[in-house]
Order: structure tokens, then C-alpha cells, then sequence
């Protein structure tokens, strides 16, 4: 039986291509190409074995508009099909105030610095909340957006940045409430409340540095889908935010400052209540603190980062 | 593209858009979660599913096994180029698509790539079922690399593009399958790149629309621009592409012109492809997948008209009750038929130790192009994919339609033409009866 070929394409009349262009090292030109002497021109990339990309931290400034459209994304997801809405980063602040105000003021009767408790217990919640989400919503990030990491490119700090700062946008908003609530009990801020920009920065760095952390481990350890809500939880008591840090004695609380939300947390009372002294050995482990977590997060996350999609 | 400044020490030549230098990628597998993609769970299956009682007892470690998915390939691309990838399941074309997106980084070697350079593995990155069209459009073209002032400049014509104006502001979830393929190519169509990868994108859709993309990736490829495209529709590839370069076990196996490239993969399926692969879940083997003609022998070119026995071969290591198989066969223009036990209903009541099952197509009603084999099988209540194959088997069907009683002028168009004759006559008005179809008449 004879057998016919199938013999068609528009493409057998374009001209022809050049056979085998497989590359010969030594072929003038491709390899020079290469040498560290070629300056990189614009748009060139060069992807390369066991070495970290230079244009990172180019390209995160490129896709800086992907940090607000994922923020936004989440925004607007979460609250879809709810009933309340966005009461719900209200309600949630506002019953746990309520709790910690009768339990830890009412029944335990804790100082409170001549300040109405309510008030105290907020300013601390404030802080934590924020901590707390960012640290569960960038821990869960990445596995949620697995989709996007095994299908496309951006810097994957991207994921994280910006559900630290869906979780700011919540904390910005119980802020308000928190103005209202001093309204309320017509009490003033000192002074020292022009220093807060700097607090919440120290805020803002702790969670993204925690969650930079539990988000890569997260990808390679699912355990830490079990670890997060037990550090949330434990993290609500041993944090200073149903009491004030002045209760905790002397002697312990350089070592009670390692855990830089005490910081954060005592930082927000001074200057937005004037209740405490502030306890600067205390803020200054906090800082230090939170730049370690800073850097050794990213560190960590820029390591694992290029295996993501193998692993997840 | 040749700037005034840049020093020319090389003659006139177009430079390379993309060079690729000795690149390897190895997976260790063994540690690695059952979410795998599909060629790593199946090595990973295959490698444990006979000997995994027996290594559960030992150490873990024991597990580890190295898989070099890409190896020492090298080659370059000029710009402006139109380059297919071909090779069978598992040869290592989406590992070198994911390495080239920067989606996961090479164990060894190193690509070179001058442009701005985009690509689509997947149609729809990023969407999310809550958000409108609108929302989605912005998310979406974000993802891709795109910033705001481009997206709202190109908003009007990804919209027209996409043709759902009038559902722009609904939730995409409410979407038909159409209407959202359509809204997030039209998106990703409107990317301007000077590289451009793309990956099985056009294997979703309806024809008409797997013909628009298909189009405007032509009109992509014909403004100079640099196009790397992989498939398994090797009329595509042929069409659309000048050079393919064919992978095979992770290394460059041929690399040439289109045609000669593609004829050549046609030829070699029938002696080397053997398709295979495993579940551990459920402890399903596919040993084999083989194509027979009407006398029972293998083979991987039938005439028109000819019966087509597709004949699995497979080990049940688990009891499997009453699973669902179907077979389905498609062309250049996507589906052309399916054997489907969803429907028919006809399902082996259990499969258990090491068996055959086998579908005959009977008299082939299909053009002289490639065609290729999907399968798939489904748990007992239908829901669950226990394997899903979109090429388990290659072939193509020859003839010469003359013999059949085709006389038309136009002749050489069938084998871009749908490809499935159900036989028809015409009635014309002086009252001719013309039947036409493809059994042969020696028949």
C-alpha cells in the first residue's frame, strides 16, 4: 500500500530557516555575549544557575502596582457575601475589647494608670490585631495563591507585602474607631502622639517580618497551618493586651521585651494615652528586634523563594 | 532594536533573542507532596506503587530519587522567530517553559533573554471567581505585568475582544466556561511583549474561538515578534511555526524546520511512544496505550474508513469498582469524537491485577491530518479524575481522498478542513443524487 503524505501549510513557502541552531560555545559572539564586561542592557534578563536574579529588587519596584491590586483583590474578597461587611473588622476588635475589659479590669482588677480601661485595652488591641491578622493572612498567602506561583512570574515578596497591608487597612479602620472611642470618654492624647507614624511603622515591620517567616516555612511545613492560630491565641495573653506591661516584675521585663509586640504595644499606650512611662530598654530590644526579624524574613524568603514552585 | 549607541562589534545579525546554555533542571522526588504536576506524579507513582509496602517499612530516605526533568539543552532563538516545542508527555517542555517564565530556576546552565518577554502557561492566571469581568481584567492584567495606565488605555479593545460587554459587571463564577476563556485570553492578548511564550493555551475554547487566538498569534508572529509556542497540535505547530525543536527525556532531540521536524515526530511515535502512567491513590497503572487497525495490528496510520481500536493496558493494584473510562479523539480543530462510559453507561463492573480494555472506532469518518488520543478514567461516583490524559496516543490518517471519489479543485484544503465526514449526499437541482463519504469503495 503506498502511503501518502499529507502535504499542506502556508508555512512551506516562507524562507528558510536555518537548520540546527543549536549553539556551539564557541560560536564568536554568543558566548562574549555572556562576559561580565556587557553592561545588561535594558529589558535583558539573564537567568543562571544558583545565582539570585540582580533585578530583583527591579522588578519589585516594577510590579509595585501588583501590592495594591492584591491588597485590593483580598479587600474586596473578603467581605463579598457578607452580611455586615466591612463591620466585621469592627465587631471583631470591639467584642474582644469588651471580654479582655471585664475580664482582666472587672474580675482581675489590673491597674490601669488612672485611664478607662475600655481605652487601655483598645490601644492594645490595635497593635495586636494588626499583628495577629498579618501573621496568619501572609502565613496562609502563599498557599492560597499557589495558583499564581506555579503559573506566572512577579517577586513573590509582593504576596506578603500585600497581605500585611489588607491587614492594615483593617487596622486603619479600628483606628478610627479608636478616635471615636476617645471621643467618647473625652480624653486627650499627649503630646507624644506625633512619635505614633514611627510606632506603626515599628508595627508594620514586625508583621511583615514574622509573616515573611511563617509564609516560607508555611510552603515547605504545612504544620504551620496548626502553629499560627496557637500563636495567635497564646500571643493575645502574653502580649500586654488586656494589662499593662508595668505588672509584670521588674527584674523579668527586658526578657518579657524580646517578644516585640511589647514594644509595639507600650509604645502605642505612651503616646497615644499617655497611661505608662515608657520603658526605653524595653523599646530599644523591640527595635532591634523587629529589624532582625526584618532582614533575617527576607533573608529566609529570598532563599526558599526560587523553589516555591517545586514545592508547593 | 539596534541602538546607535550600542557597541557593534558583532556584523549585522539579528541577535538572539533568546540563548539557551547547557540547561538542567533536577527534581528530587520521593519528599515531594501527591499535589505534584502531572510527569512527577506519575514517575513518583511509578517508582513507588510496586514496591511501596515494601519501602514504607524501610527508611524514608530511601525514597529520594533524582530526575533530571531537563538536561544540557542548548539553543538559541533570533528574534522575530516563530519556534514550536514538541515532544511527548513528561520530555521535559513545560519544565523548560516554567524555567524560561522565571517561575522556578534552572539546577544548571544558563538562558539569556533580550526583550520584554511574557508568558501564558495557563489562560485565566490570577481571576477570581468573586470579582466581575471588570475587576478581573484589572487583577488579571496586573498579574501579567501590566500597569494601570496600560490596562485602562487597552481596557476598550480587551473588552471588545472578548465580547462580554454586557456582563462586565458580573461575578466571573457566573460566567459560562466560553465567556471566561474568552475574557482572559482577550486580556492576555493584549500584552505587548517582545517575547512571547505560550503554552497549550489554545487546547481550551470552541473552534471558533481556539481559530481566533490562533489568529492573533499569527498576527503576533508576523510583527517581527519572538514567539515560543508549545503544543501537542502539531497542525498548529506546523502552521504557525518557521523551526521546531523537539525534547525528548529533557535533552534537544532534533531542532530544524517545522515540517521535517513535525514529519519526523509522526514517524517515530509509532515505534517509541509508549504512553504510561500511574495513580498511587488509587493503585492504577496504565502500562500502555496502543492504537490497532481493523487486522489487529499496532499501528499509527489508518486510512479513512478504517476501524480504530484504541487498547489499554492496565494494572489494578487496588480493587478499582466500577470506574469510568473515557476516550476521546481530537484534530487540529479540538474534539472530533468520544467514547464516553458517563454516558453510554457501559463500565466494567471492577478492574483488579493486569488487563486489557479496548474501544473500537469503527470506519474512521475522519480527513487525512493528526489526530491524537485522550483518555481519561473517573472514580465509581464519577467525580473524581483518576487519571486524565490529553495525548495518551498519536496518529494520523493518510489516503488519497481521489480513491474516495473526491474530485473538488480545492482538494489540498482538506487537510486544514474539519475533519469528521459524516457521510451526506447532495441533492441537486437537476435532480443528481450525490452521496459522498469516507468508506472506501473497495468495501
Amino acid at each position: 500500500m503506498q502511503r501518502t503524505r499529507i502535504k499542506t501549510t502556508p508555512s512551506s513557502n516562507l524562507p528558510p530557516v536555518l537548520k540546527n541552531l543549536a549553539v556551539k560555545p564557541t560560536t564568536p559572539g554568543g558566548t562574549k555575549r555572556f562576559g561580565t564586561s556587557d553592561a545588561p542592557r535594558m529589558n535583558q534578563l539573564l537567568i543562571e544557575a544558583g545565582r539570585t536574579e540582580r533585578q530583583y529588587w527591579r522588578d519589585l519596584w516594577r510590579y509595585r502596582e501588583l501590592f495594591y491590586f492584591l491588597a485590593w483583590r483580598d479587600l474586596l474578597v473578603r467581605y463579598k457575601q457578607t452580611f455586615v461587611g466591612v463591620g466585621w473588622s469592627l465587631i471583631r476588635p470591639l467584642l474582644t475589647m469588651i471580654v479582655l475589659t471585664v475580664v482582666f479590669g472587672k474580675l482581675g482588677k489590673m491597674p490601669s494608670g488612672g485611664v478607662p480601661y475600655p481605652l487601655l485595652v483598645f490601644c492594645g488591641m490595635l497593635p495586636w490585631q494588626f499583628f495577629s491578622t498579618a501573621m496568619s493572612e501572609s502565613g496562609n498567602s502563599l498557599v492560597m495563591n499557589s495558583n499564581l506561583i506555579s503559573k506566572v512570574y512577579f517577586p513573590r515578596l509582593v504576596i506578603i507585602v500585600s497581605s500585611v497591608i489588607t491587614s492594615f487597612v483593617d487596622f486603619l479602620i479600628s483606628g478610627v474607631f479608636l478616635v471615636v472611642l476617645m471621643i467618647w470618654y473625652r480624653y486627650a492624647p499627649p503630646a507624644a502622639v506625633l512619635f505614633l507614624p514611627f510606632f506603626v511603622l515599628l508595627a508594620f515591620g514586625a508583621s511583615l517580618g514574622v509573616g515573611l517567616w511563617i509564609a516560607a516555612l508555611m510552603v515547605e511545613y504545612r504544620d504551620f497551618r496548626f502553629i499560627v492560630p496557637f500563636m495567635v491565641q497564646f500571643g493575645l495573653y502574653i502580649s500586654p493586651v488586656g494589662f499593662q506591661s508595668s505588672v509584670v516584675p521588674e527584674r523579668f521585663r527586658l526578657l518579657y521585651a524580646l517578644n516585640p509586640m511589647v514594644g509595639v504595644i507600650d509604645s502605642f499606650r505612651w503616646c497615644l494615652l499617655g497611661a505608662q512611662d515608657i520603658y526605653w530598654p524595653g523599646l530599644a530590644v523591640a527595635v532591634i528586634d523587629v529589624i532582625v526579624l526584618v532582614a533575617s524574613g527576607i533573608w529566609y524568603f529570598r532563599k526558599t523563594e526560587q523553589t516555591f514552585a517545586d514545592v508547593i | 532594536m539596534s541602538d546607535s549607541e550600542a557597541p557593534s562589534t558583532t556584523p549585522a545579525m539579528p541577535d538572539p533573542a533568546i540563548t539557551i546554555e547547557n540547561l538542567g533542571k533536577r527534581y528530587t522526588i520521593g519528599h515531594q507532596r501527591a499535589n505534584g504536576d502531572g510527569m512527577r506524579h506519575a514517575i513518583e507513582g511509578a517508582i513507588r506503587g510496586p514496591l511501596a509496602w515494601l519501602r514504607s517499612s524501610r527508611q524514608k530516605k530511601l525514597q529520594q530519587v533524582d530526575f533530571w526533568a531537563l538536561k544540557d539543552v542548548s539553543f538559541q532563538i533570533k528574534q522575530g522567530e516563530v519556534v514550536g516545542i514538541i515532544g511527548s508527555n513528561g520530555a521535559g517542555k513545560s519544565t523548560l517553559l516554567k524555567i524560561l517564565s522565571r517561575i522556578t530556576v534552572p539546577t544548571e546552565g544558563r538562558i539569556r533573554i533580550d526583550g520584554r518577554i511574557a508568558s501564558l502557561l495557563e489562560v485565566g492566571t490570577g481571576f477570581h471567581q468573586e470579582l466581575t469581568g471588570r475587576e478581573n481584567i484589572f487583577l488579571n492584567g496586573a498579574i501579567l505585568g501590566m500597569t494601570r495606565a496600560e490596562i485602562i488605555r487597552k481596557f476598550d479593545e480587551i473588552v471588545e475582544f472578548s465580547e462580554i460587554e454586557e456582563f462586565l459587571d458580573t461575578p466571573v463564577k457566573r460566567y459560562s466556561s466560553g465567556m471566561y476563556v474568552r475574557l482572559a485570553f482577550a486580556v492576555a492578548a493584549h500584552l505587548e511583549p517582545e517575547i512571547l511564550i505560550v503554552d497549550e493555551v489554545l487546547a481550551v475554547g470552541d473552534a471558533a474561538f481556539q481559530k481566533k487566538c490562533l489568529g492573533k498569534m499569527g498576527s503576533f508572529a508576523e510583527s517581527g515578534r519572538t514567539v515560543l509556542f508549545v503544543s501537542h497540535n502539531m497542525e498548529a505547530v506546523r502552521t504557525l511555526c518557521q523551526r521546531v525543536v523537539w525534547l525528548k527525556d529533557g535533552r534537544l532531540h532534533k531542532d530544524g524546520k517545522a515540517d521535517e521536524i513535525v514529519e519526523d515526530y509522526f514517524n517515530s511515535t509509532s515505534n517509541e511512544l509508549s504512553f504510561s502512567c500511574a495513580n498511587p491513590d488509587y493503585g492504577l497503572i496504565i502500562q500502555k496505550v496502543v492504537l490497532r487497525n481493523d487486522r489487529g495490528e499496532e499501528s499509527n496510520q489508518f486510512h479513512p474508513g478504517e476501524d480504530l481500536i484504541v487498547e489499554i493496558s492496565y494494572d489494578a493494584q487496588k480493587r478499582l469498582e466500577e470506574p469510568y473510562v473515557v476516550l476521546g479523539v481530537q484534530g487540529i480543530n479540538g474534539s472530533c469524537f468520544t467514547a464516553n462510559m458517563l454516558l453510554d453507561g457501559h463500565r466494567p463492573e471492577t478492574l483488579a491485577g493486569t488487563g486489557k480494555l479496548a474501544c473500537r472506532f469503527k470506519s474512521l469518518p475522519l480527513f487525512p491530518q493528526s489526530y491524537s488520543v485522550k483518555m481519561s478514567v473517573r472514580t465509581r461516583n464519577g467525580n473524581d479524575m483518576i487519571v486524565n490524559y490529553q495525548e495518551v496516543a498519536y496518529f494520523s490518517v493518510v489516503g488519497d481522498l481521489a480513491e474516495y471519489g473526491y474530485k473538488g479543485e480545492f482538494l489540498s484544503r482538506a487537510s486544514n478542513s474539519t475533519p469528521v465526514v459524516v457521510p451526506y449526499e447532495w441533492r441537486l437541482p437537476d435532480g443528481t443524487i450525490a452521496p459522498v463519504s469516507l468508506v472506501h469503495p473497495s468495501k
